[in-house]
Formats: structure tokens, C-alpha cells, sequence
């Protein structure tokens, strides 16, 4: 069963990389078991785009609650590319930081636990244990914000912990009501999401109502929802370039895949109005982050402001409420994974090339690194929606579909909302790669052609290849996906969309 | 036997009464040792609850919950905190927070009050057998464990709030919803010693690099905070 290899590779691995033999063992022993899982992974969504849905047909312990459809097998696909592309990326992007041996298997031993708690997640059909594992990712991920012991990431790891922890006390009591409501339907299916749609029509309005709040706002926190965000920017500027693009482009996605599980069962009682909640709740985001966008002086802070704009769109387009906007989302989500891991790589090759974090510190990054500098020009574009691109295309069939659904001012304040941060990030970016700095524009009075800052010498830098190598896979999908979706990714996001409503 | 009953029921609202005190005490407590004591008076009645409730209703399960209950929290985990997180546990010293202590309890027994009023809809739609006083308690200890989060500034009394929390929702579950698969339970009872375990090695590290455990003062993220420190090394 390819599921359950799925989940045990991450956890062989996490054992294998703590054996201390050569220097590239537990970096090559995480890069061929994140590859092999996205293989495994690749073959599953294939046989789910199929038509045949994987159920779990064993009767024993955890293999019991194992279930796969098209939603879940859409997310256990993106982790698995993800994972993939940010182990080959750690390989430069952790020598260039010159640990100790002992350090970086702690690293290579924590990035496997976290990826398997996040597969985890969209496998597991059991309402709470699918809450044991989104806990499971705070607790695995934490030392992986905290890696670098600075006073700032700790802080930033800290704050994640008790943030994300609180959130997940509330949104236990919601699934613990949940499992109330389920034996008050008075039936006696099995306590999955399954079961809850079927189940769904029985249950009391209000038990739904209190379960469904309780679970947006416990587990909104950890997908970083306006006003619950505010821990993000921290998390998810301190932690290593590698896990910042696991943490951003996928980590929040799949917790608001649980909140999105949600939906179709709380659209069996017409008065409990969860897309009202999620357009509500996206649009604050969205127009929050939009603004924060503009005032930014770290440019990982700015991309991790831009992850709580685009889990905004999501929960707004979901709230939005047509299949098609459903269709959308579900893109959003793929286009938003790829994209986002994609500005992580790139950031984490500026601040190799110079260093620093801070914007206005960075200037002319492009006659520095003309790797870095590129990646970052087209992470920005792809990020901020810029035609032909992914993001692009999801972005415009979310609106198109929230024209044809009539909700004329919600689409306009989102579509008002995703210029902000266009105008927001580029500029920032703009300033950085192409921008003239202080030393050059005031520099040593000489000849005129030296005060250019074409002629400045520049100490060039080079990017492992590696980082090199995870920048161009990641660079695939970011491309291809605004021309040209595959027909059976395009069965997977009709079927994911489908499995929003009842 | 219906005498039984009664007596049961009425005993299950004793300790879940008395959760509701230690509650109260863990936001009053100004010592570390306190705190981590009355958390482990609290997790032993929520052991009793979910036993009393296990006796009454004829359910081995609960009796599961109950067993899980004692082993974890009471013993395991305030031997990982010890092995963890030592200088914090043993010092004697006050712990500051941003309210005072009078101030503080006045908020929570608000938060209590108004978690009876959010408690009653819930109660009204479950069915008779599985309303108890438990759920509305929960729904406190929960609101109290919020309110702790946000006035305390050390790192121990944080993550016992934190476990306060997840004690509270347990709480509620034992009576609200007690047919949970028992290997759910034990996964829980995983999940809290993994949490404690994670802390502690923060809290270890916070010690370790920045010198103090009073995680309040750790402010330097914040928007416009890069803005100073630039500031502050172009001086």
C-alpha cells in the first residue's frame, strides 16, 4: 500500500540520518527519500485522478482511518514536491552556514519528522487525530525556527509554540464537539470526515455552529489568519531559508485543508453560514497583509505578510461558494505552494549573497548575484500575480468567478487588495535588485565612469549548485502552470473542488 | 441504585468543581513549584471525573482515560520538566506578571461566569445523559488557560497554561463526547508529553542564549522594530 510507504519514509529516514558517517549522508539520505515519496505520491494522484479513491479497507489501529481522495492526494502531492525541492536546497544552502556535523543531523532528523507529520495530515481521515498531527508539525517545525539560536529566532519559535498551541487547544474543544454533534445525529457511521458529511444533516445547527468557530479560529492561527497572524512574520523570517519555504508554502495550506474539510458539512444546516465566516475572515486577511506589505523592512517578513494575503484569497474564494471559485482555490492553493517555496529559495539566495535581511541594506543585488537577483525579480512577478504566470491564473478565475456569482463588492475590495501588494512587493523589490546604493550614489569623488554604478566593482557571488539546481525544479511548475494545466491535475482540482461542497 | 447515581453525579460535580479552583489557583499562584503543583492536583481530577463518570455510566473506556490521566501528566511530565527545564522548576523566586493577582482572579471568575452562559446552548442540544457540569467548567478552565497565556511572562507558568488548556477541553470531552477510540486517548497523552518535551528544550535554549526565562521581555520582532535597530548601527 503506497500510502502507508508514504508515511513511513520520513520516519526511516529521520532514523538513518542520525547514523554519523559521511558528510553527505544525511543530506542525500533526506533528498532520496523526499524523491521517492513524490514519486509514491505522483502514482497515487495519478490512480485518484483516475477515479479510484484509496480506502484503507484494514480493520487495525491507525490503518483503519486512512483514507485518500482527490483533495487530500492534491495536498500530499504539493508537501511531497516541496520536501523534495527544499532537501536538495538545504545541501548548499547548509554548508554554506558551516555547521558542526553533529548540528546538521539534528537538522536532517528534524526536517524528516516534519515532513512526516505534515503527510500525515491529509491521509488520516480521523477528525482528531488529524488535530494530533497538525500539533505534531508546531512541535516538529519548532526546532526547526529555532535552529540558528539567535535571539530572534528563538523568540520567533517561542511565540509559534504558545500561539500555535493555544489555537490548537481551542480547535480541540471544537472537534470534541464535533464528535458530540456526530452522536447526537443518532447514527452510528464512523467518526471520519466521511462519515461527518453523511452524518451531517442530523446534527444540531448549534453543536455545528460552535465546532465549525471554534476550529476556524484554534486552527486559524496556525494558518495565519487576521487577527490571529501575528506570530507568521516571525516564524517565518527566523527559521533557515529551506524550512521557511516549507512553512509558508505548504504548512499553512494544509492546515487550511482541515478548516476546508469543514465546508461540506457545514453546509447541511442552511443556518450556519461558514462561507460567510471564510469570506469574512479572507477578506481581513487579505486586506491586512496587503497594507503591512507596503511598510515591510525584511524582505522575509515580506514574503511571509504575502503567505497571509494568499491564505486571504483562499478562504475568500471558498467563501465566494461556486464550484468554480472552488476550482479556483483549489489552483490558488497549487499555484500559491510552488510560487511561495520557489520566493523562499530566492530570498534564501539573497541573504547568502549579502547577508542581511533588511531591504533598505540590500541595493543592486542583481551586479552581485546575478542568480539570486533574477530569482528574486521573478519570485516577486510570480508571487504578486503578474500575467502569464501561475499565480496569475488561479487569481483570475477566483475573480472571474466571484463576477459570475454576483458578489460584486467582495471581488472588487480582493482584487483592490491583491494590486496593493503587487505595487507593494515590487517596489520593494525593484529597490533591491536594481536599485543604486548609498556607496555607490555618494561614493569617492574620481573619474565619472568609475562613479557609474555599472563599473563598480563588485565582489561577485556565487550560488551552490545545488541552491542553483532546487531554484530551476522549483522554477517548473511556476512557468508551466500559467500556460498550461495537465489533464490530470485539472481531473484533481475538479475533483478537490467537488469535495468542497456536499 | 438510583441513590448510587445520584451520589456518583454529585461527586463527578465535586471534582469538577474543585478543576475549576485549581484553575483559579494556577492564575493566583506566584511561585513555579506552586503552579506546577496545583497543575497536577488539576490533572488528578480530571482523572477522578472521567472515573466517577466511567462508574456511572459503565463505561471501561473512561476508566482508560482515567489510567492514561494519571500515568501521564501527574508523573511523566513533571519528571520531563525536571529533566528539562531544572533552574526553573526549583527556584523559589516570585514570578512577575502584567496583572496583579486581585485583578486577575476578578477577570477570571468573569471569563467563568460568561463561559456559563456560552456553555448553556451547547448543553441544550446534547442529549441528557451526556450534560454534565463538566461542560461548562471545561469551557472556563479553557477561557482561564487563554487569559494566562496573555498575562504571564515566564516560560514554565506558559506551558502550564497551555496543558491547562488542553486539561479543560478533556474536560468537557469526558462527558460531551466519552466514546472517543481510547487509541485517540493515547495519542493525547503522546501529544502532551511531546509538547513538554519541545518546551523544555526551548526554554533550555532561550536560558542558554539569551539569559533569561522571563519570555515576556523577548519583544525585538515586531513591525518597525528592524527600523530601530538600523537606526541604532548607523549610530
Amino acid at each position: 500500500m503506497s500510502v502507508l510507504i508514504i508515511l513511513l519514509l520520513p520516519l526511516i529516514a529521520a532514523a538513518l540520518v542520525c547514523i554519523p558517517v559521511k558528510k553527505y549522508w544525511a543530506s542525500g539520505v533526506t533528498v532520496a527519500s523526499s524523491a521517492a515519496i513524490l514519486i509514491l505520491a505522483a502514482r497515487t494522484a495519478l490512480q485518484v485522478a483516475a477515479g479510484n479513491s484509496i480506502v484503507s479497507t484494514s480493520q487495525l489501529g491507525l490503518l483503519k482511518w486512512i483514507s485518500v481522495d482527490g483533495l487530500s492526494v492534491l495536498i500530499l502531492l504539493l508537501i511531497a514536491f516541496v520536501a523534495t525541492t527544499a532537501a536538495i536546497y538545504s545541501i548548499g544552502y547548509m554548508a554554506h552556514e558551516k555547521l558542526k556535523p553533529s548540528k546538521l543531523r539534528l537538522y536532517y532528523a528534524n526536517y524528516n519528522l516534519f515532513i512526516f507529520s505534515m503527510l500525515a495530515i491529509p491521509v488520516l481521515a480521523e477528525p482528531t487525530l488529524v488535530w494530533i498531527v497538525v500539533e505534531l508539525t508546531t512541535l516538529c517545525s519548532a526546532l526547526l525556527v529555532s535552529f540558528e539560536n539567535t535571539r530572534e529566532a528563538l523568540e520567533a519559535a517561542w511565540k509559534y509554540v504558545v500561539l500555535s498551541l493555544m489555537g490548537a487547544g481551542m480547535a480541540l474543544l471544537g472537534f470534541l464537539v464535533l464528535f458530540a454533534a456526530m452522536q447526537a445525529s443518532g447514527g452510528h457511521g464512523a467518526y471520519t470526515w466521511h462519515g461527518l458529511v453523511t452524518a451531517a444533516p442530523m446534527m444540531p445547527p448549534v453543536l455545528l455552529q460552535i465546532a465549525f468557530l471554534l476550529i476556524l479560529i484554534g486552527l486559524g492561527t496556525k494558518v495565519g489568519l487576521v487577527p490571529m497572524h501575528t506570530w507568521l512574520p516571525d516564524a517565518h523570517s527566523q527559521a533557515p531559508s529551506p524550512v521557511c519555504a516549507l512553512l509558508s508554502g505548504i504548512e499553512t495550506s494544509a492546515i487550511l485543508y482541515v478548516i476546508l474539510r469543514m465546508f461540506p458539512i457545514m453546509q447541511a444546516s442552511p443556518h450556519c453560514h461558514a462561507e460567510t465566516w471564510a469570506l469574512v475572515f479572507g477578506l481581513i486577511s487579505v486586506g491586512v497583509a496587503a497594507f503591512l506589505l507596503l511598510q515591510v523592512r525584511d524582505y522575509k517578513r515580506m514574503f511571509a505578510f504575502s503567505t497571509v494575503e494568499h491564505m486571504g484569497i483562499i478562504l475568500a474564494a471558498v467563501g465566494l461558494g461556486a464550484s468554480a471559485a472552488g476550482y479556483g482555490a483549489m489552483l490558488q492553493i497549487v499555484s500559491h505552494c510552488v510560487t511561495k517555496s520557489f520566493c523562499f529559495f530566492a530570498a534564501g539566495a539573497t541573504l547568502m549573497a549579502v547577508g542581511t535581511r533588511e531591504i533598505p541594506a540590500v541595493r543592486g543585488l542583481v551586479r552581485k548575484s546575478p542568480a539570486a537577483g533574477v530569482a528574486l525579480v521573478l519570485g516577486g512577478l510570480a508571487i504578486t500575480g503578474a500575467p502569464p504566470l501561475a499565480v496569475f491564473l488561479s487569481e483570475f478565475s477566483i475573480l472571474k468567478a466571484g463576477l459570475t456569482q454576483k458578489h460584486y463588492v467582495a471581488t472588487g475590495l480582493l482584487a483592490l487588495f491583491i494590486v496593493i501588494a503587487f505595487f507593494g512587493i515590487m517596489l520593494h523589490i525593484n529597490r533591491m535588485v536594481f536599485g543604486v546604493s548609498e556607496n555607490e550614489k555618494n561614493g569617492s569623488p574620481g573619474p565619472p565612469e568609475e562613479n557609474h554604478p555599472g563599473t563598480q566593482p563588485v565582489e561577485k557571488f556565487n550560488l551552490p549548485f545545488s541552491c542553483r539546481l532546487a531554484l530551476i525544479v522549483a522554477a517548473v511548475p511556476v512557468l508551466a502552470l500559467g500556460v498550461y494545466i495537465p489533464k490530470p491535475l485539472h481531473d484533481l482540482l475538479t475533483m478537490a473542488a467537488a469535495a468542497l461542497t456536499r | 441504585m438510583s441513590g448510587m447515581n445520584q451520589l456518583l453525579e454529585n461527586l463527578n460535580a465535586l471534582a469538577a468543581g474543585l478543576f475549576l479552583l485549581t484553575a483559579f489557583g494556577i492564575v493566583a499562584m506566584r511561585q513555579v513549584r506552586g503552579c506546577l503543583n496545583l497543575f497536577i492536583a488539576q490533572s488528578l481530577l480530571l482523572a477522578a471525573s472521567a472515573a466517577l463518570l466511567g462508574l456511572r455510566y459503565g463505561s471501561a473506556h473512561l476508566f482508560g482515560v482515567a489510567i492514561v490521566n494519571v500515568i501521564s501528566k501527574p508523573i511523566i511530565i513533571p519528571w520531563l520538566l525536571r529533566k528539562t527545564a531544572p533552574a526553573e522548576i526549583y527556584t523559589q523566586r516570585e514570578i512577575n506578571q502584567v496583572l496583579n493577582i486581585p485583578t486577575a482572579l476578578l477577570i477570571a471568575l468573569a471569563l467563568a461566569i460568561l463561559s456559563y452562559f456560552l456553555g448553556q446552548p451547547l448543553l441544550n442540544a446534547i442529549a441528557p445523559e451526556f450534560r454534565a457540569p463538566n461542560v461548562p467548567i471545561g469551557i472556563a478552565g479553557l477561557l482561564i488557560g487563554v487569559f494566562t497565556l496573555t498575562v504571564r511572562r515566564e516560560a514554565v507558568p506558559l506551558l502550564l497554561g497551555l496543558l491547562m488548556m488542553e486539561n479543560s477541553a478533556f474536560l468537557a470531552g469526558i462527558s460531551m463526547s466519552r466514546n472517543l477510540p481510547l487509541l485517540v486517548e493515547l495519542a493525547f497523552a503522546t501529544d502532551g508529553l511531546i509538547i513538554v518535551f519541545i518546551s523544555g528544550v526551548l526554554i533550555r535554549a532561550v536560558q542558554k542564549h539569551v539569559g533569561t526565562t522571563a519570555v515576556g521581555e523577548l519583544a525585538s520582532l515586531k513591525e518597525g522594530a528592524t527600523e530601530r535597530a538600523v537606526k541604532e548601527a548607523g549610530k
